[in-house]
């Protein structure tokens, strides 16, 4: 039994983040009515927990010489060219005016004397072109779009399905092509499962941090809707592009960011020189300190790149074993500054370790670790190049003869390869290639939404089936296949302490470190494989997990455990891609493979579900780079290694939060 | 932004990596309409790790057994962000509404065999256990207009202008993040199990302070009348008793007193104009 469909053909939007909220704005705001889901209120959403800001090319940058156009070369040389190029282009060009919109709806963004809007130095350009309200750009942001999405709602337009989970989407085969014509959910509060009838569903359900255990994530960054659908047969594509930040404070339940400024002030970093040496840092003297990175790096010290500083922290703590306490964490030393300067220069982010580490920066040395940070890699998605010639309208960059952008009507935008079925935002791959540059996810995040949003309303007018067109069948297929989920995990509950072996929260704690272990910061084909092996025997300890709840109200352990053998599924795809990638690029990087190799892999990575093995089968396809020619990504280092011209300070400073 | 929780003042150094106790003492209940009970728990810690509640729950959530080694279900809470900026995981922890997250077990039980108490939220529907329902929150938003009413999603042109002193003053009011801890700490605000008298119930401080907040925005305030209506109207702004309890507890330190004073004269203003306006 489907409901929740009128005669008029609806959008159901999975997610409320920055994605989901663009989208269901803009498609209100096209007639269509919308049925927004979230696992939690929008407004909660894992968006809130961006700092940094968002990019975009302004008035002063351009008086320096930048251009939407450089924004766009910024975020592919950055990416290290795996990101189709249309799409980046589009993204950047529209940048300025999603700005203004924001601006327009009252985002609280920081000013200058005369009230301008103020700019900040992030790390990838040399230009300041990130937008910020405050410490806290990504909640201001959300809630903007929150609330032009309650006025939606108020019109009756948008109605929302807050605590309800998303499970399969359910397709069908119409007029030989099969598409996608709703999905089953479940609320969370009374455990029903239901399904749900649309013209479109939109994936917007953010990345995948749970799948590394700790990350900087929010805890509903599961992946786990993506994993639906790619065991639906939805494509993903570039699954080892994992970000991973340098710096994070490692918490109990979860990672989270310490700007990269501490180092830039001239933090140090160090471990004891003794394993597991478990004193009190305070009480170790100077020469029994291993402060590696001035070591090995002489002249840089401290203020290595970021993937490097990342490798090096890892190499001496998983491969070395010589983390504080052998545990995976290395020191983050300002306890030589006084404390006046300390205020002076990083007051905000000293105070947000003292609340969560609950020690006091300035006295005692931080201890960081890196920590899993952005989802490059997702949901396959498609789009219609549209060429502009020099009299075109949209075009900016006038300059030049002919540029490639994405037509904005089109009905594929951002269509996994699935009629019907979209993803946007984190969860899809579309802007990022290889590595995302520092305050772009929000703007890649609204451009999607806003953008492809026309194109779905265009789709749900003129191609999606009509509702007579489609049987009941396969809904209540798909509900029937929840509910006997639902079921199975309800059959083997029993309360209190269960064997490791079948626990979900022991396998999703191995999950976490197997992954972070295997697939973060420097990889190897053989650790894959082995990290493959161990996956399976996870998915296999998954089938058998048992809760320690049965009941059908609120049952949080079932939707947990549940996540997890998706969870398992995707692992299996980050790491499948990982094997096949052999070269290094990005944040890819490969011990046995370190150089990047364009004839081979200047490809997307594409995961398939193989139902019968219930394997992913890997496979490539071209990189559409009609814009620039990819080269080398070096930011610079060669001439730096033999007269480093350090980076300015600014740079590594304004690195920040991103 | 808020000020960090106190660190310990006991700078005594301790060694990394003592394992020590905690109890917690939970409040359940299973469900709307159902009995609520007390169940105490063993939680092994280790200083320095940076355990918060919320991790202690997770363990719990592992190994559902009580300390007196009764097997039970794992506890039901609410949580997002896990950096307090969702509002998510609002409970009161020994007595005091507050995040979950940010609350540290090494400050809120410093020593071995402390006790910590969760109880849910009592000013909102029970889901289960820790896990309260603040849809009326959301709904209160629609009241008071909480938005500002732009042309279109295309662009054509940037916002207003303004100076850095306004922007920091509405920046502030814009961080509320609907957690709920002014409304738990209210006298006024009370559980309203009916929720056609929402509308005419007392909106709470933060609606007060969103009130301010689009009032302040050049577009925005073109339905201030609107918003001031809603503030005249039952369940106003002039229900509130001045008790300041919402602004102790706003954990993001947002002045509510002081949107309650803005608004409250502006709403008489109002009020005036209305009634010579014969509306
Ligand atoms: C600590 C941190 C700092 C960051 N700082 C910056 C920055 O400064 N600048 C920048 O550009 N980017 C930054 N990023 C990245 C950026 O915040 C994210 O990429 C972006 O917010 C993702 O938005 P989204 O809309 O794709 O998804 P999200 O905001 O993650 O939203 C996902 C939505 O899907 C819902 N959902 C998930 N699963 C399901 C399901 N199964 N069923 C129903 N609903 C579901 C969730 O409830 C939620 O509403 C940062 C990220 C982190 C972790
Ligand atoms: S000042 Fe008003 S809103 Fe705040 S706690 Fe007191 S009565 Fe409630
Ligand atoms: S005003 Fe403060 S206490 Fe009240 S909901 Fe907002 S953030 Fe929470
Ligand atoms: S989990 Fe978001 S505020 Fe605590």
């Amino acid at each position: 039994m489907a409901a929740g469909s009128g005669s008029e053909k609806r959008v159901i939007v999975i997610g409320g983040g920055l994605a989901g909220l663009a989208a269901s704005a803009r498609l209100a705001e096209q007639g269509i009515q919308v049925d927004l889901f979230s696992i939690a209120p929008v407004k909660r959403s894992h968006s809130v927990c961006a700092q940094g800001g968002i990019n975009a090319c302004n008035e002063v940058a351009r008086q320096q010489g930048f251009s939407e156009w450089a924004h766009m070369d910024e975020t592919l040389y950055g990416g290290d060219f795996l990101a189709d190029q249309p799409p980046v282009y589009e993204m950047t060009h529209w940048a300025p005016k999603i700005i203004d919109l924001l601006d327009r709806m009252g985002v609280p963004f920081n000013r200058t004397f005369e009230g301008y809007r103020d700019l900040r130095l992030f790390g990838g350009s040399l230009f300041k072109r990130t937008h910020f309200a405050g410490a806290t750009t990504g909640q201001q942001l959300l809630y903007a779009l929150d609330e032009q999405v309650r006025r939606a709602e108020q019109d009756g337009m948008v109605t929302k399905y807050e605590f309800w989970e998303f499970l399969w989407p359910v397709t069908e085969e119409v007029d030989g092509e099969r598409r996608c014509v709703g999905m089953v959910a479940q609320d969370l509060r009374t455990m029903q499962v239901r399904a749900f009838r649309a013209g479109a569903v939109v994936i917007a359900t953010g990345g995948c941090g749970l799948v590394f255990g700790k990350s900087t994530n929010s805890v509903s960054c599961t992946g786990a809707a993506a994993a639906r659908c790619y065991q639906a047969g939805a494509w993903y594509a570039n699954g080892e592009m994992i970000q991973v930040h340098p710096t994070a404070i490692p918490g109990a339940d979860k990672c989270r960011l310490m700007s990269e400024s501490a180092r830039g002030e001239g933090g140090r970093v160090w471990v004891p020189r003794t394993k597991g040496d478990k004193r009190d840092p305070r009480d170790i003297p100077v020469p029994e300190r291993w402060y590696f990175l001035e070591e090995k790096y002489p002249k840089y010290g401290n203020l290595v790149p970021r993937d490097i500083a990342s490798r090096e922290i890892f190499d001496v703590c998983v491969n070395q074993g010589m983390g504080i306490g052998a545990e995976n964490m290395v020191y983050l030393d300002l306890t030589h500054k006084s404390r006046e300067e300390l205020d002076r220069k990083l007051r905000g982010i000293l105070e947000i370790y003292e609340k969560f580490a609950g020690e006091d920066p300035r006295d005692v040395p931080m201890k960081i670790f890196p920590a899993m940070h952005y989802t490059m890699g997702g949901l396959w998605t498609t789009f219609t190049p549209e060429e502009r010639t020099a009299d075109s309208v949209m075009d900016r960059d006038s300059n030049r003869e002919r540029v490639i952008g994405m037509q904005i009507d089109a009905k594929n935008t951002m269509s996994t390869n699935i009629p019907g079925l979209y993803a946007l935002g984190e969860v899809n791959f579309a802007y990022h290639g290889a590595t995302r540059l520092g305050a772009n996810a929000l703007l890649s995040c609204i451009f999607d939404g806003l953008f492809a949003g026309v194109g779905i309303a265009n789709y749900v007018r003129d191609d999606a089936p009509d509702e007579e067109a489609v049987s009941s069948a396969p809904f209540d297929a798909a509900v029937k296949q929840e509910e006997a989920k639902v079921e199975s995990l309800r059959s083997r509950a029993q309360q209190g302490l269960t064997d490791p072996a079948v626990n979900p929260y022991v396998i999703a704690q191995e999950l976490g470190k197997e992954m972070t272990d295997a697939s973060t910061v420097v990889k190897t084909g053989e650790r894959l494989e082995k990290a493959l092996n161990k996956i399976q025997e996870l998915g296999e300890r998954c089938s058998r997990a048992t809760l320690a709840d049965a009941s059908l109200w609120t049952n949080q352990n079932m939707a947990f455990t549940r996540s997890l053998s998706d969870m398992v599924k995707l692992a299996e795809v980050i790491l499948a891609g990982g094997i096949e990638r052999r070269e290094s690029r990005g944040s890819h990087f490969r011990l046995d493979y370190p150089d990047r190799d364009d004839d081979q892999f200047l490809k997307t990575t594409v995961a398939e579900y193989d139902a019968a093995t219930g394997r992913p089968k890997i496979s490539f396809r071209e990189v559409i780079t009609p814009l620039v020619k990819p080269r080398a990504r070096t930011y610079g280092k060669v001439e730096k290694s033999s007269d480093p011209a350090p980076e300015p300070r600014e740079t590594v400073a304004a690195e920040a939060t991103s | 932004m808020t000020s960090p929780t106190p660190v310990s003042q006991d700078s005594a150094k301790h060694e990394l990596g003592a394992e020590r106790s905690v109890y917690f003492r939970i409040k359940r209940c299973d469900g709307p309409g159902k009995a609520t009970r007390w169940e105490r728990f063993k939680v092994k810690v280790t200083r320095g790790e940076g355990a918060n509640v919320l991790a202690c729950l997770e363990r719990i959530a592992a190994n559902p057994v009580t300390a007196d080694g009764a097997k039970t279900t794992p506890v039901v809470w609410d949580a997002g962000c896990l950096e307090e900026v969702c509002g998510a995981c609002t409970m009161n922890v020994n007595g005091k509404v507050r995040q979950a997250c940010s609350c540290l077990i090494d400050t809120c039980a410093p020593n071995d065999g402390d006790e910590v108490v969760l109880e849910p939220m009592q000013k909102f529907p029970i889901v289960r256990d820790l896990w309260v329902d603040r849809s009326r929150m959301f709904e209160t938003l629609k009241r008071v207009k909480a938005w500002t009413p732009i042309d279109g999603l295309y662009a054509t042109g940037p916002g207003p202008k303004e100076t850095p002193e306004r922007q920091q003053e509405r920046y502030i009011y814009s961080t509320c993040m609907t957690c709920g801890c002014c409304l738990e700490a209210c006298p006024q605000f009370q559980q309203e199990p009916d929720a056609s008298k929402w509308d005419t119930s007392f909106v709470g401080a933060n609606a007060i302070g969103q009130v301010q907040l689009f009032n302040e925005h050049p577009t925005a305030k073109e339905l201030a009348p609107e918003r001031l209506d809603a503030m005249t109207a039952a369940g106003g702004v002039s229900e509130c008793g001045n008790a300041q309890n919402c602004v102790k507890v706003c954990p993001k330190e947002i002045p509510l007193t002081d949107a309650i004073a803005a608004v409250g004269r502006a709403a008489t203003i109002h009020g005036i104009k209305r009634f010579f306006q014969g509306k």
